[in-house]
């Protein structure tokens, strides 16, 4: 383009100047990247980096980021704060969540991957998992919407938001796996907060305790059907 | 002595031939066992199928009917098998392998058993290998529709990881072909040679 503006020999000499600089250049990259893929492939971002760290989510996270259930309930990470992600993540790393899985994960993310992780799964929006049991999701409404006050459980939607779409390091529920929801409600004081660290998931320790089984089920299958 | 022995022979067949009043005369049970072996522990290229998840069986067997599960072995022989296989039948089959305990094939070889238990329980994260714990169990023994697979023979287990990272395919949606796409031939000689110790 910039050869023709220009026209004549000039114009011509730099092109074909930037065309063997490029081809020198490509050439050298390609033998660069040839000599180091398998080190490249243990280190951290770059753009291919970043994609197949995605994939490796997604093996386990489901395809579009919408959960799965492998022997553990994985959790939707579609569409999900990503101050909470990072929160997350580095819960695992200082052992404040306890997962023998996650950890290993986390621990070799640098922190720019793990923005660009959460800043991917933010914008992803595909329907729920679903399956699970419609019978209690009138009553799950009931006490999202409310809470149990008699029982000491504020209304979820006071801080999840109406729609269960959570802000900045308060997560979303909309569309959460059933049973990583019921897995996480009944078995919260085992796995968040631990150590002597306080961290944000020490506000939901006395929710957690203080909703019985067939209550968390029916919180649970309502935000689990919520898009 | 001998009589003893006799006896003990005669109870054993008495034992197995009584494990369960449907399979025991069945000719659908004896068509799979022809290739999946003696008590259906499996056989050369055909899979154990004692103690293995029922629903996963069953979502084979529909793989195979739909040719979703297609590599060679499964075309040759599981596509005919399963074509006049109806439904009832293949449910009672699911549960009736299942019901049988399995015997681990121990075949694997056993100085690259730990390496493989560490790759199996926490995947290499360096290097985007996820965990198979996660999916399939701290023993291996699998849950609903993913298979255990503690105890398979390394050559079958091996066959598969290799056949998915050739692009074969076996249930639609399963997340394996890209786990697999991401192991090289020590991790998965390592991984199977674990497994085929697990009980």
């Amino acid at each position: 383009m910039e050869a023709n503006a220009l026209g004549g020999g000039r114009g011509s000499r730099i092109v074909k100047a930037t065309g063997l600089r490029l081809a020198l250049l490509t050439a050298a990259l390609t033998m660069v990247s040839s000599v180091s893929a398998g080190a490249q492939e243990r280190m951290a971002p770059a753009r291919g980096g970043l994609e197949a760290k995605l994939e490796y989510c997604k093996t386990c996270h489901g395809l579009s980021g919408q959960g799965y259930l492998g022997y553990f309930a994985m959790p939707r990470l579609a569409g999900q704060q990503p101050e909470y992600i990072e929160a997350q993540l580095r819960a695992f790393i200082e052992r404040r969540r306890s997962n023998p899985v996650m950890r290993n994960v986390a621990h070799v993310l640098s922190p720019s991957m793990i923005t660009a992780l959460a800043m991917h799964f933010k914008n992803l929006n595909p329907k729920p998992f679903g399956g699970a049991p419609r019978g209690s999701i009138a009553a799950g409404k009931r006490i999202y919407e409310e809470g149990l006050p008699e029982a000491n459980v504020p209304a979820c939607s006071a801080c999840h938001g109406t729609e269960g779409k959570g802000q900045n390091e308060i997560p979303r529920l909309a569309g959460q796996v059933y049973e990583y929801m019921v897995g996480q409600l009944t078995g919260w004081k085992s796995e968040r907060g631990q150590g002597t660290a306080v961290d944000t998931s020490a506000i939901m320790a006395p929710t957690a305790h203080n909703l019985t089984r067939s209550q968390v089920e029916a919180v649970a299958a309502y935000v689990s059907y919520l898009q | 002595m001998k009589r003893i022995g006799l006896k003990l022979a005669i109870l054993g067949i008495l034992a197995s031939t009584t494990a369960s009043a449907w399979a025991g005369e069945s000719a659908a049970v004896r068509n799979c066992t022809w290739c999946h072996g003696a008590g259906a522990q499996g056989y050369t290229v055909a899979p154990r199928l004692a103690g293995q998840r029922p629903q996963y069986i069953m979502s084979q067997i529909k793989s195979f009917r739909e040719h979703a599960r297609n590599n060679p072995f499964s075309r040759q022989y599981m596509w005919g098998a399963v074509a006049a296989l109806d439904p009832h039948t293949a449910r009672d089959l699911a549960n009736y392998f299942a019901s049988i305990p399995p015997k681990p094939a121990n075949d694997g070889d056993d100085t690259l058993a730990s390496r493989g238990r560490t790759i199996y329980m926490e995947g290499i994260p360096e290097a985007n290998i996820v965990s198979c714990y996660a999916c399939h169990g701290p023993n291996a023994e699998g849950v609903r529709d993913i298979p255990r697979l503690g105890g398979l023979a390394y050559f079958y287990i091996k066959g598969r990881l290799e056949q998915w990272g050739q692009g074969y395919h076996s249930t639609p949606g399963s997340p394996m072909p890209i786990v697999a796409s991401h192991l090289g031939p020590e991790e998965i000689e390592a991984l199977t040679s674990y497994l085929s110790f697990v009980k």
